[in-house]
């Protein structure tokens, strides 16, 4: 029998009873738009996590100094004076593959301006540092290598810094102080809103980190050096050479720094929210089942209903194969026409609840091709039984059939 | 020319239940092109048996059954299948036509399965043909529920006719009809046989069985006699019998 005319019995036969067909297509429809809310909400979050962490900077490597033990207290990572500013000199000189180096040394002060005050993070850079967090300068300008030789008493400040201190008027060009030290505004940097951790990454003062060391903090080593590698093929083998030049710097001795890049830190981030998707598909995907169940109970009751059809059929000369198409076609275009409905009603849901909650939703075009294959498949593995049980009929027992 | 129909020592035993029914035992028979014959027999008799095994829905526990010459004794189900679709046309007592399809569609239905494919344009232009043969054309989109028992039973033998049978099997086809609608079908049956069409219809009716022309009778899975129709009834006369009947029967309802 041609394909066409077995469409066309087929829906005849879903439309000749429409209620029922919607009523088992259903299950298909719930399981199907479940599966879709879920995994776009569950994207929506991994896309969310995934930029934050791409705000912290493309292939960002970075060394933490390791930890210090005193009498048997053990500080945590950092709390180590072990890394030095030729630590980063030698990473910079004799590591290839490298695009940025920023030593960090950070504290909080009380920062003065305009009779206003604010506590904020003070963070002693280079003038790598908004290229390797791919922070824009909002306006002015980054201090430069120069301003790092000379121990300038210059500073580029954050979004939060500029409203708290700086309410009313241009802050470039104007002066704030850091421990009664004054220091020049050169730049205000780019909003960046808060990261992976709750923080607000625009509270914070720059100033190079020569200067910091020198005239604020008073240290002589730092807390972390930042790299960027020049991309994500080379970050493994960037990540290796680093830890090497600091081994050989160190003599033998243990080492006592940690090297970590951003990639294992994005892949932390972004399990959670993988994990609960994956949870989250898996109880939708029940639905689906149960709802696969029900079209093949239908399907049954159909085959016992039209006996007497497949007796006709099967007299008037159609093969066992020809009634098995015609039922199993039934099947997947109940489910698949269920797959569709779901399909909508996932999208639709899962705008609404964006628009509800204001969380990120993303639906992939994957997660829908992949419903849709799967709506039809699980119409016709559960129609196949019964499309069987109807092929194997005996004509004369069909036909005899009350 | 050969039979059409060659049945040699048939035999049909079911063996389904506790014990082994021997439905057929041993039935020979020849039908010729062109005949018309009425097979007969009390319930139990193996009548219905053996029009299961003319129409290849069945197969013979024993013997031979050549159709066209064809033997279609130990053929399988797809086989089988074909044999009906290209050589037999099936008429029922209940009509058996498809609920909520036209009678059109109904008469497109054999063509749509088997192995000759045509074209949408040629499945229409011969099953109209078919429900013209059989004076239902103005009625092709009529559903099986709009019409009555004798045109129903109509588009049933148009949809028989559809693949060009050698063989035309009715079984019981005026079992569900009143005296009139039997007669005007047996009419359509008549005609079809003059114009060359081999007919084998079951009935256990001795009046309907008049219409034919080879009466054969069944008793106990064994064919009992084998005759051929003396007097004969013809569709129109028996109808204008029943037309003056009826006229008479008002005339006498009238003077009371």
């Amino acid at each position: 029998m041609r394909f066409g005319s077995i469409i066309k019995v087929a829906l005849r036969a879903l439309m000749r009873n429409t209620m029922r067909s919607i009523l088992t297509a259903l299950g298909i429809i719930i399981g199907v738009g479940a599966v879709i809310a879920m995994v776009s909400i569950g994207n929506g979050a991994k896309a969310q996590v995934e930029a934050q962490v791409a705000s912290l900077g493309q292939n960002v490597i970075t060394v933490f100094s390791g930890s210090m033990s005193s009498g048997g207290m053990r500080g945590g990572w950092g709390s180590s004076p072990s890394l030095t500013i030729e630590d980063a000199e030698a990473i910079e000189r004799e590591v290839t593959g490298i695009v940025g180096v920023s030593p960090e040394v950070r504290d909080r002060n009380q920062v003065l301006a305009n009779g206003l005050n604010w506590n904020t993070s003070v963070n002693g850079e280079s003038p790598d540092y908004p290229d390797i967090r791919s922070w824009k300068i909002a306006s002015g300008a980054m201090f430069s290598d120069q301003d790092v030789r000379s121990v300038a008493k210059v500073c580029v400040i954050g979004k939060t810094v500029a409203d708290q201190l700086f309410a009313n008027g241009d802050p470039v060009g104007q002066t704030l102080r850091i421990r009664n030290i004054p220091f020049k505004v050169l730049g205000v940097l780019d909003s960046k809103g808060f990261n992976l951790f709750g923080q607000d990454q625009d509270d914070a003062v720059l100033v190079p980190y020569t200067s910091h060391m020198k005239r604020l903090s008073r240290r002589s080593y730092i807390s972390s050096i930042l790299i960027q590698a020049a991309s994500a093929d080379v970050i493994d083998k960037v990540q290796k050479d680093i830890t090497e030049v600091l081994t050989q710097r160190r003599k033998g001795r243990e080492p006592d720094f940690t090297v970590r890049n951003q990639v294992e830190l994005a892949q932390t981030a972004t399990a959670t929210t993988q994990t609960m998707t994956l949870l989250l598909a898996a109880i939708a995907s029940v639905s689906l089942l149960v709802g696969g169940i029900g079209i093949m109970n239908i399907m049954l009751v159909s085959v016992t209903e039209r006996t007497r059809e497949i007796g006709i059929r099967l007299a008037i000369g159609a093969h066992g194969s020809d009634v098995l198409m015609q039922f199993l076609i039934e099947a997947t275009i109940l489910s698949s026409l269920g797959g569709v409905i779901g399909i909508l009603l996932g999208i639709g849901s899962s705008q609404l609840v964006s628009h509800l909650n204001g969380w990120p939703v993303l639906v992939s075009t994957a997660s829908v091709v992949i419903a849709f294959v799967f709506s039809a498949a699980v119409g016709m593995f559960f129609g196949f039984y019964p499309a069987r049980k109807a092929a194997q009929l005996d004509p004369i027992d069909a036909l005899r059939y009350e | 020319m050969p039979p059409v129909v060659k049945i040699e020592e048939i035999h049909k035993i079911y063996d389904s239940g506790e014990v082994p029914v021997h439905a057929v035992r041993g039935v020979t028979l020849e039908i010729e092109r062109g005949d018309f014959v009425a097979l007969m027999g009390a319930s139990g008799s193996g009548k219905s048996t053996l029009m299961n095994l003319l129409g290849c829905l069945d197969r013979p526990t024993r013997g031979r059954y050549l159709l066209d010459g064809i033997d279609v004794s130990q053929l399988d189900r797809n086989a089988l299948a074909d044999i009906r679709n290209q050589k037999l046309g099936f008429v029922f007592q209940g009509f058996n036509l498809l609920a909520r399809t036209t009678a059109l569609e109904n008469v497109e239905l054999p063509m749509l399965y088997g192995a000759r494919k045509f074209t949408t344009k040629q499945i229409r232009e011969r099953a109209m043909h078919c429900l013209d043969i059989v004076g239902l054309s103005q009625r092709f989109d009529h559903f099986p529920s709009q019409l009555s028992g004798g045109q129903q039973q109509r588009v049933a033998i148009a949809r028989a006719l559809v693949n060009e049978p050698q063989v035309l099997l009715a079984d019981e086809p005026t079992g569900n009809l009143d005296t009139r609608t039997s007669a005007e079908v047996m009419g359509v049956f008549q005609k079809l046989n003059d114009e060359g069409i081999t007919i084998v219809m079951v009935t256990h009716e001795l009046d309907i069985a008049h219409f034919c022309k080879r009466n054969l009778i069944l008793r106990d899975g064994v064919m009992v006699r084998d005759e051929a129709v003396s007097n004969r009834s013809f569709a129109a006369t028996e109808l204008e019998k029943l037309s003056s009947a009826e006229a008479a029967a008002k005339l006498t309802g009238a003077k009371t």
